[in-house]
């Protein structure tokens, strides 16, 4: 019998003629191939190379210091999806597992990024000695941990969200674990993960610059790339050279977002697990290219058929052991006892560590410094609240002012969250020299630089809530002549507070972080220095006191947690459950 | 068109056992208290060559027992046999179709059928062949490369039927598969699939599935087993000798489906003594389990009930007919209805008592006052509630201080519905009031 199907005919009708779209796909995949492998060929020199070359302030240098910056970018997101798809699935799938991995989770989330990259930086200097790549992987280590714990929690709620009927289909159909992980739970989770990994670079792009030029104690090492290239620049006090760099930077930004994230999105939309199609569908013209090409996607078949055949494997992993034994082993895991010595290593683990840290910072501290390690932990707590709060005020009347009006939100919004990835740190210098130029106090002027960067979460959350507020609720609060204070008491508030939550979320989350960078900040030989936890991690991170890094960043940890728990989390729930309009 | 193996429907009686289950019980455990029975003592055979339906009202647990004798749930106790061998798990040559459709909404047509052949390791030649046989069986011929957000629900069940059918089972599990469909789509795939079955060009020996729409059900099967509720049991068996095609009109098909009715409708003796004028609903006193019922839906049935062409009496499926509902949503109604002794049902028929024909003919205020007191004088709760109030200074009770009481007697779940009903009714009556923000009962009236 010959078989005629559409389905099985469509690829016999093509032709092979290549078109416009391939000369482009191809200029990018082998440009892109290229730069990969030189600025993979840097990271194995020996580290007397990077003494060897110093970074230069000549903004020719740049691409290839952004290029650098780049790849650590890259490799921090692949290492943070290893470790998401491995963590998350963990503590979605182990009971026992999930009791300690999301309470340690959220703890790791409130940790400071820039306290693990004080502790970190000597550990993976000594696992490769006398390798640039030690470094190397220090500062990708640091961008990993400002994105790998959201991403992971992301990851971890779609696993335990995974709907029934979807679960019973993969089970009712014998899928394998494996197929199962592949087929229902990663595509399930996408759509959250796109979104989660987008916002954890924006983050990231903070980071990479912060810990290109790393000095603990008397090590003090820089890696070329865009961070370093700033700190020189404030080192010689060369102000045309941030400007450079800022050039730089936004390049940077631009590019990624439009070559990796727009697609990505693009892409991703088709997880979505909707069963109507609502509102416009992201678009990328990248991935309309890649596409409509047809060479490149004749080339790119055989590897996307490898690709798709992973998920199809029946892999299933299981002892080859006795159905009997594994009956006995199973029950005895599951048995009273095996819980009871399960909880019992656990206690024993976190006592024996807590006493670890006790034992550590009592060595060379006291409590009158603990104490006063609080009290600087109140003063950045101040900063946080009157600046969260300053830049609520400023920035909730202009979002809900731009989102009412969609031509205006469609440009802002690209650019808000254009401002929210740009790292804030590169343009510090400017701050510095005007607060040392008029004499300010750094004190109070030092504190809007920890903002600088997060204040446009609270702005592209906003507009998102005001363009997503309900038609007909507008027409009837018009038609009711709803007006004036009472217009944004009774209407426009309560429509956007679930979006302001997610954004001030993020914005403080963020100005905690970059309290460590902002209240310590130099401009050649003058340093300013605000009161404040950050600048007392900073400090301690200078002069290698380890004790001190390990108290100060455990209280900033305590404050945020605290932070997250009374205000935040509260705030949240309150909106998930009142003001929700869906 | 393809042609797959034939399997021509024989005579239920000879066809070999595919599912042997016995004394089948699934309970939840919920704490310290009594357990929640959701099937007790249901046992059942399939053989090859027949479709049987499983028929009751929500809360009966067929559906729990579908996904019992799929090797889905494993029940509390009981002997499930798939073809002579007990079930530990999922089974080879048992498929399933959703409610819901359960497709993947990131694979294609195509991809989503294939996905059962997958994991039995077919290559992928084969595969492409045989999911397109199943594609065209089904008439998706043309959707191939669609993805489900694309298509209706009528064509997004079809390729739930044809992910079922690849992998040529010898039993398709089918759980209210027209259910979440509009009435004419459910009805054409309904005769789609009953004509391909009764033409044997499904390549499958037997189908099971769980519906509670009566008519639907004499309609497809061959032999219907009817559960009663709280717990799950097998009420009663009938098998439908009628020939394919039904017709609806049929008379002998209209007595069939009075009879399902009079049969649902019907309580043992011995719950008869029980729960004398409290209706079918489970549990009594305190812990009775209430549906969650919309005042206007309960004023809006009287009304229909007391308006020609009933004049205060009505058989049930003439009823559910006429206002287009089905019995899941007409029961739990007809059932509050009782329990407030505003209507009486028996074997079938539901009829207006003096104080229902008495609330039809109020207006706003006298209605709100007699449903309040009809309330305080036979569903215990609300008597609680009260005098709970009452009884306290502050007249304010916390939604917790009578959930936890209705937790004893059910589960969480449903003692959230059951409180949820309660303010519902109370704030109609106004009993009381509810300050959803405090989650606390007041007696509070807005004035």
């Amino acid at each position: 019998m010959t078989m005629h199907h559409p389905a099985l005919e469509a690829g016999r009708r093509r032709t092979f003629a290549p078109n416009l779209w391939d000369a482009l796909a191809f200029g990018l995949l082998f440009g892109g191939l290229i730069l990969m492998v030189h600025g993979g060929k840097e990271t194995l020199a020996p580290l007397a190379a990077l003494d060897l070359a110093p970074v230069s302030l000549d903004p020719a240098m740049l691409p290839e210091y952004a290029l650098r910056t780049t790849m650590r970018m890259l490799a921090a997101i692949v290492a943070s999806l290893v470790f998401t798809f491995a963590y998350g699935a963990l503590a979605a799938k182990s009971r026992r597992a999930e009791m300690v991995l999301v309470p340690m989770l959220d703890i790791l989330q409130s940790v400071p990024v820039l306290g693990f990259l004080s502790f970190t930086v000597v550990g993976f200097m000594s696992l490769f000695p006398g390798r640039v790549l030690g470094v190397e992987l220090a500062a990708i280590f640091a961008i990993f941990t400002s994105q790998a714990w959201n991403m992971t929690f992301s990851f971890y709620q779609s696993l335990k969200t995974v709907p029934r009927d979807l679960d019973e289909a993969t089970r009712s159909f014998r899928l394998t674990g494996w197929q199962r992980f592949w087929r229902l739970e990663v595509p399930f989770s996408m759509p959250g993960l796109v979104w989660n990994t987008m916002m954890s670079m924006s983050g990231g792009w903070f980071f990479v610059v912060a810990s290109e030029a790393i000095s603990v104690g008397d090590t003090t090492i820089t890696l070329p790339g865009v961070g370093s290239y700033v700190a020189l620049a404030i080192k010689e006090q060369n102000l045309a050279a941030v400007g450079w760099a800022v050039l730089a930077m936004l390049a940077v930004i631009l590019l990624y977002d439009q070559l990796l994230f727009r697609p990505l999105v693009a892409w991703a939309d088709k997880f979505r697990v909707e069963t109507s199609a609502g509102g416009p569908a992201p678009r990328s013209w990248l991935l309309s290219a890649a596409r409509r090409t047809f060479l490149f996607q004749r080339v790119l078949q055989p590897l996307g058929a490898m690709l798709a055949a992973v998920p199809r494997q029946r892999l299933s992993f299981s002892a080859p052991v006795s159905q009997d034994t594994r009956r006995v082993v199973e029950s005895a895991w599951t048995s009273r006892w095996a819980e009871g010595i399960w909880l019992a290593l656990v206690f024993t683990v976190a006592g024996y560590a807590l006493y670890v840290i006790v034992a550590f910072v009592a060595t060379e501290l006291s409590l009158p410094e603990v104490i006063r390690v609080f009290g600087l932990g109140v003063l950045t707590m101040l900063r946080v609240i009157v600046l969260i709060a300053l830049a609520t005020l400023i920035w909730v009347p202009i979002g809900v002012w731009i989102g009412l009006r969609p031509r205006w939100a469609q440009r802002v919004q690209p650019l808000a969250q254009f401002l929210a990835a740009f790292p804030a740190n590169i343009i510090f210098p400017f701050a510095v020299v005007a607060i040392v130029r008029l004499g300010l106090d750094p004190d109070i002027w030092l504190s809007p630089l920890m903002v600088l960067g997060t204040q446009w979460y609270i702005l592209f959350n906003v507009v998102a809530g005001a363009s997503a507020f309900p038609n007909d609720l507008k027409e009837a609060a018009s038609t009711f002549r709803i007006r004036g204070w009472n217009w944004w008491r009774k209407v426009m508030l309560p429509g956007i507070f679930p979006y302001y939550v997610t954004g001030a979320i993020t914005a403080s989350g963020g100005s905690w972080n970059a309290s460590i960078v902002a209240e310590v900040a130099s401009w050649g030989d003058t340093t300013l220095r605000a009161h404040g936890v950050g600048a007392y991690i900073a400090d301690a991170t200078a002069a290698g006191d380890y004790p001190r890094i390990v108290l100060g960043v455990a209280v900033m940890s305590i404050f945020v947690i605290f932070f997250n728990r009374l205000l935040w989390r509260p705030m949240f729930t309150f909106a998930g459950r009142r003001l929700r309009l869906d | 068109m393809a042609v797959i193996d034939r399997a021509a429907p024989r005579p239920a009686t000879e066809g070999a056992f595919l599912v042997n289950a016995s004394g089948v019980r699934q309970v939840y455990a919920k704490g310290d208290n009594a357990d929640l029975v959701v099937l007790d003592d249901v046992s059942l055979t399939i053989r090859e060559g027949e479709v049987v339906g499983l028929l009751g009202r929500s809360g009966s647990g067929k559906s729990t027992l579908l996904r019992i004798i799929s090797g889905l749930v494993k029940p509390t106790s009981g002997r499930v046999e798939w073809r002579g061998k007990p079930v530990t798990g999922p089974s080879e040559g048992l498929s399933m179709v959703f409610q819901s459709f359960a497709l993947f909404p990131w694979l294609t047509v195509l991809e989503n059928v294939e996905v059962g052949l997958e994991a039995i390791g077919v290559p992928a030649a084969e595969r492409r062949r045989r999911a397109i046989e199943a594609i065209d069986l089904i008439g998706l011929d043309g959707f191939e490369s669609a993805y489900p957000k694309e298509l209706s629900g009528g064509m997004r069940q079809r390729v739930g039927f044809a992910r079922a059918l690849v992998v040529h089972p010898r039993l398709m599990l089918m759980d209210e598969p027209f259910s979440a469909l509009d009435v004419l789509t459910a009805e054409t795939l309904r005769t789609d699939l009953i004509d391909l079955w009764i033409e044997g060009r499904l390549p499958i020996k037997s189908i099971l599935m769980v519906t509670h729409n009566i008519e639907e059900a004499v309609l497809m099967c061959d032999r219907i087993l009817i559960f009663s509720s709280n717990p799950g049991r097998v009420a009663a068996e009938i098998r439908i000798e009628l020939p394919h095609p039904r017709s609806r009109l049929d008379p002998v098909f209209r007595a069939i489906v009075d009879d399902i009715y009079g049969r649902m409708t019907q309580r043992t003796p011995a719950e008869k003594e029980a729960r004398k004028g409290e209706g079918a609903l489970p549990g009594t006193g305190i812990g009775m389990a209430l549906p969650h019922i919309s005042t206007n839906l309960i004023s809006g049935l009287m009304e229909a009930l007391a308006a020609p062409p009933y004049g205060g009496k009505a058989d049930l499926p003439d009823l559910a007919g006429t206002l287009q509902m089905e019995v899941d949503e007409l029961f739990p109604i007809v059932e509050t209805l009782q329990l407030m002794r505003f209507a009486e049902l028996e074997a079938g028929d539901v009829t207006l008592t003096e104080a229902g024909r008495r609330f039809v003919d109020l207006d706003v205020d006298a209605r709100k006052r007699l449903f309040a007191e009809h309330l305080l004088a036979y569903v215990p709760l609300a008597g609680l509630i009260r005098r709970v109030l009452d009884e306290r200074p502050s007249h304010k009770a916390p939604f917790t201080r009578f959930s936890e009481e209705l937790e004893d007697y059910m589960s969480e779940d449903f003692a959230e519905n059951t409180l949820r009903a309660l303010i519902t009714w109370g704030r109609y009556g106004e009993l009381f009031g509810y300050d959803e923000h405090t989650r606390q009962f007041n007696l509070e009236n807005p004035t």
